[in-house]
């Protein structure tokens, strides 16, 4: 008994905020003040008890497992959500239903918990399935923009597809192998071409929420359509959340199919990598542009799940919680700019250093993160991502993604330029920034900086990632 | 001694600029580090003396290696030899030089300095890293400021200058980065782990196909940065746009950065390759020399005539590099150094006189000799340098270049040589013409008023001139203080033949 409530602290912990916030909204009538103050402190106190009570093992007949590395999964997606949130306040301090966004937003990340500490395909689907409906109607959060609504309902229906072909997928590996917890399928897995189907159908399951290019035609009109709190979540937690699953399920589940899905990601990550970038240069909305700038992301991440070993498993819960970091020091800035002036093109940052020097060094910082320069934290990430790829002696892709590096370089200093140098005769007004946006942006900015050159964070990941 | 402290003071001095207020206290701040930058490039050299004439014969002096990185063993491991030490003295002299000259920098000015300091961070941390992580770490760390720095402060088409020197460097570096990584997975240690560390590397055998596939990318990419045929493009542009400390910094230390890695990291430890790729790499160098010193003679702006001459006289270095002979490679190394102070003496002077008169184009000036005697005088010796005078820094480097190369008896090299002394004459016609032009002749009424040079300018121009003339009178000392460091490189590729 002891053990359950230990092992499932994390989504015990989220399970009671959520109850909570929905008692609070049936009985008080506190102002948006009130409650996102508390709101936050929870979120605070969420992250925090993920440090305690460390331990290891199975639940429910191995379907929900427990381990150092998954909690540190938890608990970077819980700094997530609250950077989120400190951000947010701009926003929903006059939104009229604030409780109920963080009750949806909340239960999404309760999914993915149960997701990560998934040990049976089942319960992988459930939770990716209570990650993902509730974040369509979070999406649609700014009820009178019509856009809003769009891409709610793009989201649903993508989300509603992908999960179709996942089920397919699962249902074929079960009809193989007769078993769905993950331990007992790896056996029974071999060169088996229905086999090879059903993991191709899971794949492209995966690829839709990660949208790896082809799949990723959703992703720009969501991330324009929904509330900039939405596209935040959905570009880095709920990324990253499946990112997690997919690299564990992959280097451990489907093992034996390692030669076929090399061959395939080899494709898709220099295909992703390519067509994010060519587009993030056509784009002149900077939520749009980030969307594909983050596809372009999710493209050197596959370049650094090839590499199938130790080093590529480490980099890539490294490069998430980097890439946590820089995402949202550059949404963090958007969307305070977007709640008070409402401008999101970029064009309209032209010359953003006259009048907000401090945001923007925030964004130029968070922007050479995402380009990978040192000595911010996003030179590492990409560095160790490549050299885990290069591992596999592939160079023809290194030599791809390290030439794709320079027109993602193109694009955000694009912006960068726009800032600092050109001419702009009404530049966007002088931005009060409020305390907890400010306490999100000095996050998100020394992980930025400390992150990278402290080799401490990047030793410690690796000590929890079980070899391969 | 304490060798981070060449990256710790830089580093410090910036992030002490950035808490100041006002352009007074930013450049006072900026100007007290980098003279203490150069205190203590000097207190490491009369150590590296001190211990070379206690018979210290290690080939890097001061190490310190600290595990960075333990999954991939990365170390943070630096030390400096004599071509290190030569570096870290032109980087000290071009940064004090440099904000020297930026002294009424008005707009954004604690940006500005925030900016050149951070850039000597890169610099030096390059410059001591035998870990080719940290080297390419600090590479990287030494491109972007640029971006910013010709992008904010710069002239003419700054923004797409900026651009494009950013992209190519970049691209540099991408090109680099994939050298390193192959590199890294083809070396075997004792313990069977991989390594970065280049001295290490220098002692294993790294099979020949690898070397010949990794070597392009390493050496294009540090190529790129010293405007290595035809990659040079971004040289005239970012130089050009470039506000005149950024100038002096681009020309002065950033091309060199390229020419210490081709022949660190490239030839020192892939000489195989070297040798492999040696036809090709002289064939662009010439060009290069010869395709820059015309190109020079068509320009009518000072600023493009010197990024012009730079591209050609960066093809020194790699002309030197190329023709892998003791001497040539010795020479090399004199003519970074030669050319770092010489180009920033350039452009410092054509900062001057732009300051002062607005155009930088040679038609339109003439006869600055009887308003700003110093500045012309300047402006003159930073020429002559160029065209390899007698007793200055350009003479001795280019002639050494020139003996090394002659000593490699292949014929079709030999003629390399001679095309490459031949673009001399090329050079004296565009400096004497601009510089004839420009001090001398009759003067436009519009320039009687012009002021001399202040004490700031006077202080950057004469220590750049200083080093130049204790090079080209006394060239013992720098020879003396490279020549082991090339000795080790040249006995590794040497041993092959």
């Amino acid at each position: 008994m002891i053990d359950f409530f230990i092992l499932m602290k994390q989504e015990l912990v989220i399970m009671i905020i959520i109850f909570a916030l929905l008692i609070i909204k049936i009985i008080s009538d506190r102002s948006n003040e009130w409650i996102l103050n508390m709101v936050n402190f929870l979120l605070l106190i969420n992250f925090a008890a993920g440090f305690f009570f460390g331990k290891e093992g199975m639940l429910f007949n191995d379907m929900f497992r427990t381990t150092p590395l998954t909690v540190l999964e938890k608990n970077i997606l819980s700094l997530g959500i609250l950077i989120i949130s400190l951000q947010s306040y701009s926003w929903l301090k006059n939104h009229k239903h604030v409780l109920e966004f963080y009750i949806l937003l909340l239960s999404t990340l309760l999914g993915m918990f149960f997701m990560i500490s998934s040990g049976n395909l089942l319960m992988f689907y459930l939770g990716l399935e209570l990650s993902t409906i509730p974040l369509a109607a979070a999406a649609n959060f700014d009820l009178q923009k019509k856009k809003s609504s769009e891409a709610a309902m793009k989201l649903i229906i993508s989300s509603a597809f992908s999960s179709g072909l996942l089920l397919f997928g699962i249902s074929l590996i079960y009809g193989t192998t007769g078993t769905l917890t993950f331990t007992d399928i790896t056996p029974h897995i071999t060169n088996n071409p229905l086999q090879i189907f059903a993991f191709i159908l899971l794949l492209a399951g995966f690829a839709f929420k990660i949208s790896v290019v082809p799949f990723h035609l959703w992703t720009a009109d969501v991330y324009e359509g929904a509330p900039v709190a939405v596209t935040s979540y959905l570009s880095v937690i709920s990324k990253g959340a499946v990112l997690f699953v997919f690299v564990s399920v992959l280097y451990t589940v489907f093992k034996p199919l390692s030669h076929s899905w090399y061959n395939m990601l080899f494709l898709l990550s220099a295909l992703t990598i390519l067509i994010g970038n060519l587009f993030a240069i056509r784009q002149n909305n900077i939520k749009r542009f980030l969307a594909f700038s983050s596809i372009a992301q999710v493209g050197f991440i596959l370049v650094g799940i090839t590499g199938s070993s130790q080093l590529a498993e480490t980099s890539v819960v490294y490069f998430v919680l980097i890439y946590i970091f820089s995402n949202l020091a550059a949404f963090g800035v958007v969307s305070l700019v977007s709640a008070v002036t409402g401008k999101e093109n970029i064009s309209d940052y032209k010359n953003f250093y006259k009048t907000n020097p401090a945001l923007s060094w925030v964004l130029t910082i968070a922007l050479f993160s995402l380009a990978g320069v040192p000595p911010t934290a996003g030179f590492f990430g990409k560095f160790f991502l490549l050299m885990s790829g290069a591992g596999k002696g592939n160079y023809i892709l290194i030599t791809i993604a390290a030439l794709n590096m320079i027109i993602s370089f193109y694009y955000y200093l694009r912006i960068v330029k726009a800032i600092f140098m050109d001419a702009n005769e009404h530049p966007i007004e002088k931005l009060f920034i409020p305390t907890y946006p400010k306490m999100a942006m000095y996050i998100c900015v020394g992980g930025i900086v400390f992150t990278g050159l402290l080799s401490y964070v990047y030793e410690f990941i690796q000590s929890l990632v079980p070899g391969v | 001694m304490f060798l981070s402290s060449l990256i710790i003071l830089p580093l410090i001095t910036a992030l002490t600029i950035l808490l100041c207020k006002g352009l007074k206290q930013v450049r006072n701040v900026a100007l007290a580090g980098a003279a203490a930058q150069m205190i203590l490039a000097f207190s490491f050299l009369i150590q590296y003396w001190k211990e070379r004439a206690a018979g210290n014969t290690s080939q890097m002096l001061f190490e310190y290696d600290h595990t960075w990185f333990a999954p991939l063993n990365i170390h943070y491991h630096v030390g400096i030899d004599g071509i290190s030490l030569a570096m870290i003295l032109l980087t000290a002299f071009v940064v004090i030089a440099a904000v020297l000259v930026s002294w009424t920098m008005e707009k954004l000015s604690k940006e500005f300095f925030f900016l050149l300091l951070f850039l000597s961070v890169g610099a030096y941390g390059f410059f001591i890293s035998l870990d080719l992580f940290t080297l390419f770490f600090f590479l990287e760390v030494a491109v972007i400021p640029k971006f910013l720095l010709i992008g904010i402060w710069g002239s003419g088409k700054k923004e797409y200058s900026a651009m494009k020197l950013a992209l190519m460097l970049m691209g540099g570096s991408a090109l680099v980065f994939v050298g390193l990584a192959g590199l890294y997975f083809n070396t075997n240690t004792a313990t069977g782990a991989y390594t970065f560390d280049l001295l290490q590397i220098a002692q294993m055998h790294i099979p020949v196909d690898v070397q010949k596939l990794f070597f392009p990318f390493a050496f294009v990419g540090f190529g790129i940065f010293t405007a290595l045929f035809p990659f040079h493009t971004w040289v005239p542009d970012g130089h050009s746009s470039a506000p005149t400390a950024a100038s002096m910094f681009l020309a002065g230390i950033s091309m060199k950065l390229g020419g210490y890695g081709c022949l660190r990291v490239a030839t020192f430890l892939m000489p195989d390759a070297a040798h492999a790729y040696a036809p090709i790499i002289i064939a662009l160098a010439t060009i290069a020399i010869i395709y820059g010193a015309f190109a020079t003679m068509m320009q009518t702006d000072l600023k493009y005539i010197n990024a012009y001459s730079s591209v050609s006289h960066c093809g020194f270095v790699l002309l030197g590099i190329g023709m892998l002979t003791r001497t040539s490679i010795n020479g090399a190394v004199l003519q970074m150094v030669s050319h770092g102070l010489m180009t920033a003496l350039f452009f410092a002077a054509i900062g001057m006189i732009y300051s002062r008169t607005h155009t930088r184009l040679v038609a339109q000036l003439g006869g600055l000799l009887k308003v700003t005697p110093f500045i012309s005088t300047v402006f003159v010796i930073a020429g002559l340098c160029s065209l390899g005078l007698p007793g200055l820094s350009g003479f001795v480097a280019e002639m050494t270049v020139f003996m090394g190369s002659w000593q490699n008896p292949n014929k079709l090299y030999r003629l390399a040589t001679i095309l490459a002394c031949a673009s001399i004459v090329v050079t004296a016609v565009y400096i004497l013409r601009a510089a004839g032009k420009t001090v001398m002749g009759p003067m436009s009424s519009a320039y009687d008023k012009l002021t001399d040079a202040t004490w700031n300018e006077k202080l950057a121009a004469g220590l750049l001139i200083i080093a130049i003339i204790a090079i080209g009178v006394a060239p013992f000392w720098l020879n003396d203080l490279i020549k082991p460091g090339t000795q080790i490189i040249m006995d590794k590729v040497l041993s092959l033949k």
